[in-house]
């Protein structure tokens, strides 16, 4: 493996034209439920995918089949130029451990992706902390975090290993308005990095800056793509 | 009922109706049991067709794990290949006049078979197929080893005096049913969509834990003092053998019968549950139907 | 490759080290397990008359009971914290191997287990006025086996029932049948050695053998349980 810790600064630092995730006709069926229903997209590098549409549209399905947690029951979800290593997942539950400190889950998840427990993870988790806002001194355990505190870890967790694809999963839900710009403007740093970030989200208004395409979801199917400028006001159905 | 589980639902009825024929009126009373004794007739087949079954569901099972992935089972079925190839070699070497024949013969010859015929189903049965024997196997297994657990005590009470005793064969039996009878309860519970995978994996604990629970308990009799047998060992009369081979094999058709039932109705269960994926998916046309879905086909 | 080795002992370490401090910080299982085991001890303990001759008889058997049914206890509690907050989903997509999770789960359930053994053993020694005639030695070896026995097969079943509807009652139902000659051979090498009469070597090497089988069918197939939908 090569040696994500070297990376201090920003994630895919090498970018290239082919990098890009390919849905094929993907569909996710629960008993006789269609969750996501024949879905064909494509995800390329440097930009920010926003997926919108009410609760169980199938926009959480289709983050945990491109994450690898589900199988589509068909179609196929093809990697160009991308590894599941480098892949961050931020899930609607946070994925922490709550009897843990901040520092103690980053590094913990660190160790999962084969960074060693020396001091260069330990500044690099330091400054993943940083980067959200939070102190990496904190030994409160995760458990007495505000909700927006646990939030930007869970980013943190999510980018713990300089991934070059982020997949978020409500990551502005019970988000202070200061904490949910400051996730936005980093979210739109790394994407001038090159990374590729498709977040799910009901608040299009955080993000309608920031986004650069904004796909609708009704009932498990596509129901729109377009460009930010082009955004309607129909696309959007509460 | 299909037409050929018809044929042979015939033939296990004529099978059936000469097994009892032979173990009620033509097979000999016994000498000290008496009439009590014929009970066995029913008794010793149920077994062994209780091991049989599960022995098809281990197989099943293995099948299934293999086919989670193609590569395992190309590899698989290449070294199974290479096995029987190997172990029908051995087999015409051991015809050396220096070996006893019988013993070692029989024994690589039956490897080779299991290896051979395993291992080309595991290449050509499908994952659901395999998983609708598996969980059939189990079910037949279950009731044969019930009627194993049930007949055993009615012949025990008046010849041991005993309804139950912690001999080798009844624990082992008893451990057995236990052990599948878990195996149907999880596949019952499951919540996961993909109860076949796990059921395969315990399938596999299962199978792996029955010789070694025959083995402890074994050793564990062995320390204690033996019920007192009202016969032990001695010739068996011809007559009675044949009753008892006899009924196995009806037994066999029977319990294959029963078990081919099942695995029709599972694998109509399996296209129905195609089926409403497909609904699901709106999608009425079959030429537009994904042809290949995970988990059903 | 020797770097790929390298790092998966690291995460075993990192997952054992988690585990111990999680458990270190809530006390959860070790809480719960001691206080069931002793429970158990007590009660059989006053269902039996535990000064007659014949307790020596089935202290082994109490003994171990006592420890299946509260490792059942531990083996809930520390896959609960797994899929609490759906951490279990964090390790799925990580590149880190499922053995590594597997194996240092039985190797913290075995570090708990062990460690109320060793504070409840020494009581049930006095509740039951209990003295090894045996070689006291040969008690260690078979806790020691019979405990790796109890959470290898138990992290398993554990995992699988994660899967289930009502799962805190699944694992027993799946984990007692198929320890059965796991509980003979500690049960019978427990009472050989206490009430030192005979050899308790054949049952050792069966508990080591049940081991040996057990957590390397475990490791193989546990890949498969993690990953289930």
């Amino acid at each position: 493996m090569s040696a994500p810790s070297k990376s201090h600064s920003l994630p895919a630092d090498a970018a290239t034209e082919e990098q890009r995730i390919a849905l094929d006709r993907v569909s996710k069926v629960f008993g006789r439920v269609a969750a996501v229903r024949e879905t064909s997209l494509e995800f390329i590098h440097s930009r920010i995918y926003v997926l919108l549409g009410d609760n169980g549209a199938g926009k959480s399905t289709l983050l945990r089949m491109m994450a690898g947690l589900a199988q589509p029951t068909s179609g196929s979800i093809t990697l160009h130029g991308y590894t599941r290593e480098r892949m961050g997942y931020m899930a609607h539950a946070s994925l922490l451990y709550d009897e843990l400190s901040g520092m103690e889950n980053l590094r913990y998840f660190a160790q999962l992706y084969g960074m060693a427990a020396n001091t260069d993870a330990v500044s690099r988790c330091a400054g993943v902390m940083s980067s959200v806002a939070l102190d990496p001194a904190l030994a409160t355990p995760v458990r007495d975090y505000s909700q927006g505190m646990r939030q930007r870890l869970s980013l943190a967790r999510a980018m713990v290993h300089s991934p070059q694809v982020l997949l978020l999963d409500e990551p502005f839900s019970n988000v202070d308005a200061a904490s949910a710009s400051q996730m936005t403007a980093l979210l739109s740093k790394l994407r001038h990095a090159g990374c590729l970030i498709v977040l799910v989200t009901h608040q299009l208004s955080v993000v309608k800056d920031v986004g650069d395409e904004f796909i609708t979801f009704r009932a498990g199917q596509l129901i729109s793509s377009r460009r930010r400028g082009q955004l309607r006001p129909t696309d959007i159905i509460q | 009922m299909r037409r050929d589980q018809t044929i042979l639902a015939v033939i296990t009825l004529g099978l059936l109706a000469y097994g009892f024929y032979q173990a009620i009126y033509v097979a000999p009373t016994e000498q000290t049991m008496g009439d009590i004794q014929r009970i066995f007739y029913y008794h010793v087949p149920s077994a062994w067709t209780a091991g049989v079954m599960f022995f098809v569901n281990f197989a099943a099972s293995l099948v299934y794990l293999v086919r989670l992935s193609p590569g395992i089972a190309k590899v698989s079925g290449m070294i199974g290949n290479i096995v029987a190839t190997i172990c029908v070699i051995a087999t015409l070497l051991l015809r050396d006049p220096l070996y006893t024949w019988t013993v070692k013969f029989w024994l690589v010859f039956s490897i080779a078979v299991l290896y051979f015929l395993f291992w080309r189903l595991a290449k050509h049965t499908s994952q659901g197929r395999a998983d609708a024997w598996a969980v059939s196997a189990a079910e037949v297994g279950v009731v044969f080893c019930t009627i194993v657990l049930i007949t055993g005590p009615l012949w025990a009470k008046p010849v041991w005096g005993i309804w139950w005793t912690w001999d080798v064969r009844l624990t082992t039996t008893l451990v057995c049913w236990m052990i599948y009878v878990s195996y149907l309860m999880m596949r019952k519970f499951s919540d996961s969509s993909q109860t076949a995978t796990l059921a395969a994996a315990l399938a596999v604990f299962g199978f792996l834990d029955v010789p070694i629970v025959y083995m402890s308990i074994r050793w564990w009799r062995t320390q204690h003092p033996a019920p007192v047998f009202a016969s032990q060992g001695g010739g068996i009369d011809p007559a009675m053998e044949h009753a008892v081979m006899m009924n196995w094999l009806a037994f066999l058709c029977l319990a294959g019968l029963l078990a081919w039932m099942r695995y029709t109705l599972d694998r109509r269960r399996q296209h129905l549950d195609y089926l409403h994926t497909m609904e699901a998916l709106s999608v009425s046309d079959p030429a537009r139907r994904p042809t290949e879905l995970k988990g059903i086909r | 490759m020797s770097a790929s080795t390298n790092s998966s002992g690291a995460i075993l370490r990192a997952n054992l080290a988690k585990d111990l401090r999680l458990e270190w910080r809530s006390k959860d299982a070790l809480n719960a397990m001691g206080f069931f085991a002793l429970l158990v001890v007590v009660i059989f303990a006053l269902s039996f008359d535990p000064t007659a001759e014949e307790s020596r008889r089935i202290a082994g058997g109490i003994f171990w009971v006592a420890f299946l049914f509260a490792a059942v206890v531990a083996l809930n509690q520390t896959w609960a914290r797994e899929m609490r907050n759906q951490v279990l989903d964090a390790y799925r997509v990580s590149p880190a191997s499922a053995s590594a999770l597997f194996l240092g789960k039985v190797l913290g359930n075995f570090l708990f287990v062990g460690a109320i053994e060793a504070v409840v053993a020494p009581l049930f020694m006095v509740f039951y006025n209990l003295r090894p005639l045996g070689p006291a030695w040969q008690l260690i070896v078979v806790f020691l086996l019979g405990t790796w026995a109890l959470v290898a097969n138990g992290t398993f079943f554990a995992a699988l029932s994660l899967r289930t509807r009502n799962r805190e009652v699944m694992l027993p139902l799946l984990l007692f049948p198929i320890s059965v000659p796991a509980l003979l051979s500690m049960v019978e090498a427990t009472t050989t050695i206490l009430a030192g009469d005979g050899s308790a070597g054949m049952w050792m090497k069966m508990l080591a053998g049940y081991d040996v089988i057990f957590t390397v069918a475990g490791l193989l197939l546990f890949e498969l349980v993690m990953n289930a939908e």
